[in-house]
């Protein structure tokens, strides 16, 4: 089939994960320059779908063409990369926390090859367009969840793609920034209507206003169409009515109204009672003298925008966090942490999915169950009741990590009331679960309210679940602004609906709803001007060199430790690593006790090397004193030792050694020869001269080069500087991407026309640097306060350290792409670099002493090559010409490792 | 206190479960217990081994070329015949530990009597060959030269003669050491990371705040993670001990396996309190990785078991006697190679005891003030 320029042609496209399959045999094709929409419950294949469409996951079965590129062709694909834009799913998913809104938005301009004048421009545009424009120097990590969904806009906008890709950008964003953020999304494809932008929501009255419909359900496709056509073929007047009629007979019946009995007041005293509850971080207030008093088995909302201080009134209710100022009881006993009597009675559920992902769902349950200690055999009981009331049953055996979000939601919900608590504090229990799924959640909210008088004080920003609760308070920026029954609310707004009473407060406290108007029109329709092809490679590293390197600035505590670690190692190792042997502790065991043993032992007390401790009584005391390890060597002094030396008898001495250690025994035993000899050497004076001549044919005269006094410190110094640089540089990097993966920022490479090339070389540009500097501290500090002069030649040095940095470097990212976990990463990193270092590249035993194999290991890993080098240009005097194959050496690691973690690091989801 | 115990028993099975869940590192800690050790017990010699000698020879007599033939294994790589310009070469970039160097007209200045000299440059950057290295040189020099000439052995000359008997480790082999010190420098660096990463986990994860709201403390969560990962370690280490380094490496273990295995116990409560305790100070992943490779570099740099701690300066030996890792190779020695019992390790013990404690005070101190930061 001919793949039309114009349009998105989906066929015969099959998709599983962890065997499990998501998508089912689709094919479909959706006209390019519309507003598509795919509708449908969480887990049903939406996001896959669209992550196919864009490219940014791998293709398992079937054919995609996108706007005529076969998404299957690498080439085509990396190509079309710069017509896209994707947003993935989840709050400021593609944002990096620490960097600032305009430093954001900046860096998709960089990795599009937009020039700086294109790049001021849009941006200047974008922020005015979204009512940004007062704050870009505010870090997104600080922003609220709305803030950070128009940031990510703009981040997708800045290259004007001809395709735009948002999964599921609302979700979890209050009613308020919604609007907004749909407002903005009109008003761009106004300034740019060829553009295609496709949706995914469970939110089904968002989908009104697209022109075309995906209804989804099961991995499958229910229907697709125009908008009007759609709900023309369902006779239906709305998006939500067409979806519910379009499912099968057997699942319609899930969706339906419910209605709550009222609540009725028993008197009780209130079982939370709050009062000018406030919490500061710092200079920062995120609860401000909040008040509020629920009573038994009423349903309290606390309904606001992300950030507004929900979050952390719940936590000073847990115990979490201590409260600032105020006062909290539950119960009617004051908050204390460690009160478990209390904890036995509530149920808490936290915005984040908090259950652990490496156990199965069961098992949480389970866990969950005991820890609230559950007899073992009730708790079995338990945990299979709620199985089967949360619909978790035919999961109960995978875990949580491939579930989609309404069911890892509904996991959380089980877990928190399965101590059948007195007070349920859910936060945001229903963000991100669809329509359905919500609703199968209220039902048991109200009966265990009604039923079993359970307080429940859950936050949210859906309107009809606020509008659900039996009293509601409305709060922004740590305040409360209105509290009250959600009719009184939206009586004394004046509003017709909640959700506009709710809108009116905020706007009453300062917020807008209005969508700026840009204060100039868009500049220049035409192209954008990009960075010329032939400097586009580097200028893609450098975006993501520079934003590591910010990222790295405003991490204190990073910097500090890159350059104190290898401060310290090299202080602590100069001063205190020393081969010199000083003092052997020996015992004596005297069985003689004439004037020649008594000499002998006056022998060693005259030596510097040796220390004597107390005598040994006889031959026992004397191995045990040694087993001890309060000796490291006994002299055995047989019994008519004096006579048998004077009749010249040559008698035996016995010298035993600790050889525990077989490089100390080896030392104690030559020095014990030396002084022995020395100790035979002047009794021999006394004897006559015939019998000593003769006795030495050569003389050897020995010269210790290189290093004239025998200083350890000259030795381990440069060898510090070794271990230091590898230890430090390839732990800088090696949780580089790995982390990435964890936290979700590696799909902007995934979505970018950057190639993995461009990005692993970016992001070891600022940790070369970095660990540059601290090689010059430590060089500065070996000069200096060390006393170990550099002979040789620093430029030498210096080349040979710029290379070792690259390849060390380039083994943390190495390490980085293939480990699955960070601690793997951290642990790898740790186990592989001390022990090839230490023991494989000539810190304490030369790598020429090496035989076989690990002479070849040592001799394959970059440490013992800059050994040389470092041991050559301080202590040797060498210069660059003795290096040369040292550098060739390094920089061919250096390089190996690269192109190992570009062949492991592959360009796409898989 | 049954409850308390019950909790415990419940985190170290759910750490088990997450333990068991990362196949890579589970091979990282197999093979860092199995094949590094080998590896290294086989490679590493930590006295004069293989040391590389290379001969100047202007004389090329019969007494020269014995001279060669001479420096044999296990201390002594077959030796090199060089010039005078390549041996400055080979010095330089490593190659040769030792040049020796006969002058002209050797052997014949031997018969004559002239005491004819022999040079012998020394690497001495290379610390542990270079000291031992040149005297046994000498003494093989000698030794041959005396034999040539038929002079009479110099030992029955002498007043009286030495008898060394080097106990625990009779022919000095180095794989009996740098294997069971590899073991322990392994065992720390697993425990300092495994259950310092395993607390940063929970909480990038938001799973510890979870655990705060049950009825669960955090001595509790503490000390199931000390126990767990602590329990694998051990059984890891004391598994290397047995099955690579008693069987494999054929290395006799001379004191009581129960009692090590107890010390064991303690040091690794001592490492992992310490790796809790890092966690709590360094927030993030990428900064706990960098703070604790200072630590456990320093550590295994003073621990003895890469160089003597007796050669360390004064100062820095006393410090080393509250240093957990110290104190533990310190222990293994003791009973491992010298068959000591208690009496002779409590002090090492009581360092180690003292230790964990003060670790385990600072971490709990700091667990809540951790868990407030904002981020």
């Amino acid at each position: 089939m001919a793949a039309s320029p114009s349009e998105i042609c989906v066929e015969g496209v099959s998709h599983a994960y962890n065997g499990h399959d998501v998508l089912h045999d689709i094919s479909l094709t959706l006209p390019a320059g519309q507003t598509i929409a795919f509708i449908g419950p969480d887990g049903v294949g939406k996001s896959t779908l669209l992550g196919l469409i864009a490219g940014v996951r791998h293709l398992q079965r079937g054919t995609i063409h996108t706007l005529g590129v076969d998404i299957s062709n690498r080439t085509a694909r990396e190509a079309f990369l710069s017509r896209l834009a994707f947003m993935p799913q989840g709050l400021g998913k593609n944002l990096y926390p620490t960097l600032s809104v305009r430093e954001n938005i900046d860096f998709f301009g960089r990795l599009f090859a937009l020039d700086a004048t294109a790049r001021a421009n849009r941006i200047t545009h974008l922020l005015d367009a979204t009512g940004l424009a007062p704050f870009p120097d505010r870090p997104a990590g600080h922003l609220s969840g709305g803030m950070k969904q128009k940031v990510s806009l703009c981040c997708s906008l800045v290259h004007e793609p001809d395709l735009l890709i948002l999964d599921e950008p609302t979700t979890g964003v209050d009613p308020l920034s919604r609007r907004q953020f749909w407002a903005l999304v009109e008003q761009m494809r106004a300034e740019r209507p060829s553009m295609t932008v496709i949706v995914s929501t469970a939110y089904m009255d968002e989908a009104e206003r697209f022109s075309w419909l995906v209804a989804m359900n099961g991995g499958r496709i229910l229907a697709s169409g125009p908008t009007a056509d759609v709900k023309k073929q369902t006779h239906t007047t709305t998006v939500e009515a067409a979806y519910v009629s379009l499912l099968p007979a057997a699942d319609q019946k899930e969706i339906s109204d419910f209605t709550i009995p009222p609540y009725q007041d028993d008197g009780s005293p209130p079982v939370i009672d709050a009062e000018n509850l406030t919490r500061k971080f710092g200079s920062f207030t995120a609860v401000d003298h909040v008040s509020f008093r629920i009573r038994r088995g009423e349903i309290f909302g606390f309904l606001g925008s992300n950030g507004c201080g929900k979050s952390t009134t719940m936590k000073m209710l847990t115990g979490l966090l201590d409260i600032t100022s105020g006062t909290a009881t539950l119960f009617g006993h004051p908050i204390t942490p460690g009160d478990m009597k209390t904890r036995m009675r509530i149920g808490y559920m936290s915005q984040g999915f908090s259950l652990y992902e490496e156990l199965t769902v069961r098992q949480n349950l389970m866990l969950q169950a005991e820890l609230f200690q559950i007899p073992s055999a009730e708790a079995k009981l338990r945990v299979e009741s709620m199985l089967k009331s949360f619909q978790l049953a035919e999961e109960a055996d995978s875990r949580p990590t491939g579930l989609p979000l309404g069911f890892r939601q509904r996991l959380q919900l089980a877990a928190a009331c399965i101590n059948n608590p007195d007070i349920l504090i859910l936060d945001e229990p229903t963000s991100g679960v669809d329509p359905a799924a919500r609703d199968m959640f209220w039902k048991h909210l109200v009966a265990l309210s009604r039923q079993k008088r359970v307080t429940i004080f859950v936050s949210t920003h859906f309107m009809n679940e606020a509008a659900r609760c039996d009293r509601i308070s409305l709060m922004d920026k740590g305040k409360v602004l209105a509290m009250g029954t959600p009719a009184e609310i939206t009586h004394e707004e004046g509003a017709s609906t909640l959700e506009d009473a709710f809108i009116s407060c905020l706007e009453k406290a300062g917020n807008s709803i209005a969508v700026a108007k840009p204060q100039q029109p868009t500049p220049a329709t035409g192209a954008l001007r990009t960075i010329p092809p032939y400097i586009r490679w580097f200028s893609r590293c450098w975006a993501f060199a520079r934003r590591e390197a910010v990222e790295l600035m405003r991490d204190r505590l990073r910097l500090m430790f890159a350059i104190l670690g290898p401060t310290i190692l090299l202080l602590i190792s100069a001063y205190s690593i020393s081969f010199d042997i000083n003092t052997i502790r020996y015992t004596v065991v005297d069985y003689d006790q004439t004037h020649a043993s008594r000499e002998l032992v006056q022998q060693f007390r005259g030596s510097r090397y040796f220390q004597e401790t107390a005598f040994s009584p006889n031959r026992e005391t004397l191995e045990t004193r040694i087993r001890h390890g309060q000796a490291a060597m006994g002299l055995d002094i047989p019994p008519g030792f004096g006579r048998d030396v004077a009749a010249g008898r040559n008698p035996a001495i016995g010298v035993v050694i600790d050889g525990a250690m077989p490089f100390l025994s080896a030392n104690v035993r030559s020095y014990t020869d030396a002084v022995l000899l020395t100790y035979m050497a002047n009794m021999q004076k006394t004897l006559p001269a015939s019998v000593t001549s003769g006795l030495i044919p050569v003389s050897i005269v020995p010269r210790f080069v290189y290093n004239q006094e025998f200083r350890s410190i000259y030795a381990m110094t440069p060898g510090t500087i070794m271990l230091a640089l590898i230890l430090v540089p390839t732990m800088l990097t090696a949780l580089g991407v790995v982390r990435e993966k964890e936290i979700g920022s590696i799909m902007n490479l995934y979505a970018s026309p950057a190639s993995s090339g461009q990005y692993l070389v970016g992001k070891q540009l600022p940790y070369v640097a970095l660990a540059l500097m601290a090689y010059l501290v430590l060089v500065a500090l070996s000069v200096t306060v060390l006393g170990v002069p550099l002979k040789g030649s620093f430029i030498g040095l210096s080349i040979g350290a710029v290379l070792y940095i690259l390849a060390s470097t380039g083994l943390g990212l190495l390490i980085s792409t293939f480990v699955s976990s960070q601690v793997a990463a951290i642990f790898g990193t740790a186990i592989i670099c001390l022990i090839m270092s230490a023991n494989f590249s000539g810190l304490l035993y030369p790598v020429s002493t090496l035989t076989g194999f690990t002479y070849y290991l040592g001799k394959s890993f970059p440490a013992s090559w800059f050994q040389l080098i470092s041991l050559g240009s301080f202590t040797k005097g060498l210069g660059i010409k003795s290096f040369l194959s040292m550098y060739l050496a390094l920089g061919g690691f250096a390089a190996l490792y690269m192109v190992g973690a570009r062949l492991f690091l592959k360009k796409q989801d898989t | 206190m049954l409850r308390w115990l019950m909790n415990v028993g419940l985190l170290c099975r759910k750490e088990f479960h997450s333990l068991m869940r990362d196949f890579v590192l589970m091979g990282l800690i197999v093979f860092a217990f199995s094949a590094a050790i080998v590896l290294v017990a086989h490679g590493v010699r930590v006295d004069v081994a293989n040391a590389t000698v290379a001969f100047i020879d202007e004389d090329h007599s019969a007494l020269s070329r014995q001279l060669r033939s001479v420096v044999l294994p296990p201390y002594f790589k077959p030796p090199f015949l060089t010039n005078r310009n390549d041996a400055s070469i080979g010095m330089d970039n490593g190659a040769y530990n030792f040049v020796i160097d006969i002058p002209p007209r050797f052997e014949a200045d031997v018969l004559a009597g002239r005491t004819p000299q022999i040079q012998e440059l020394i690497d001495a950057t290379a610390m542990t060959q270079a000291g031992l290295g040149s005297v046994y040189l000498q003494q093989i020099f000698l030794g041959e030269v005396e034999a040539q000439l038929h002079s009479p052995d110099i030992n029955k000359l002498m007043p009286f003669h030495p008898e060394s008997r080097i106990r625990f480790n009779p022919n000095s082999e180095s794989a009996w050491f740098t294997s069971v010190m590899q073991v322990v420098t392994n065992a720390t660096i697993l425990s300092i990371v495994l259950v310092g990463a395993a607390v940063i986990r929970e909480r990038e994860h938001g799973t510890i705040e979870h655990l705060l709201v049950l009825p669960v403390s955090a001595s509790q969560i503490a000390i199931g993670k000390i126990l767990a990962n602590g329990a694998v370690i051990f059984v890891a280490s004391l598994l290397s001990l047995w099955i690579v380094v008693h069987i494999g490496l054929a290395v006799p273990i001379a004191g009581s396996p129960l009692l090590f295995a107890a010390c064991l116990i303690l040091y690794l409560f001592s490492v992992t309190s310490l790796g809790m305790m890092l966690a709590t100070i360094a927030p993030t992943m990428p900064q706990f990785g960098l703070l604790v490779v200072p630590v456990y570099a320093v550590a295994y740099l003073l621990s003895g078991a890469a160089t003597p701690v007796e050669s360390m300066p004064e100062a820095v030996q006393s410090l080393v006697r509250f240093f957990p890792t110290t104190q533990f190779v310190k222990i293994s020695q003791s009973i491992l190679y010298r068959g000591a019992g208690l009496e002779s390790i409590w002090p090492s013990l009581l360092a180690i005891v003292l230790s964990s404690t003060l670790f385990l005070a600072m971490a709990l101190l700091r667990f809540r003030s951790m868990l407030a930061r904002q981020d």
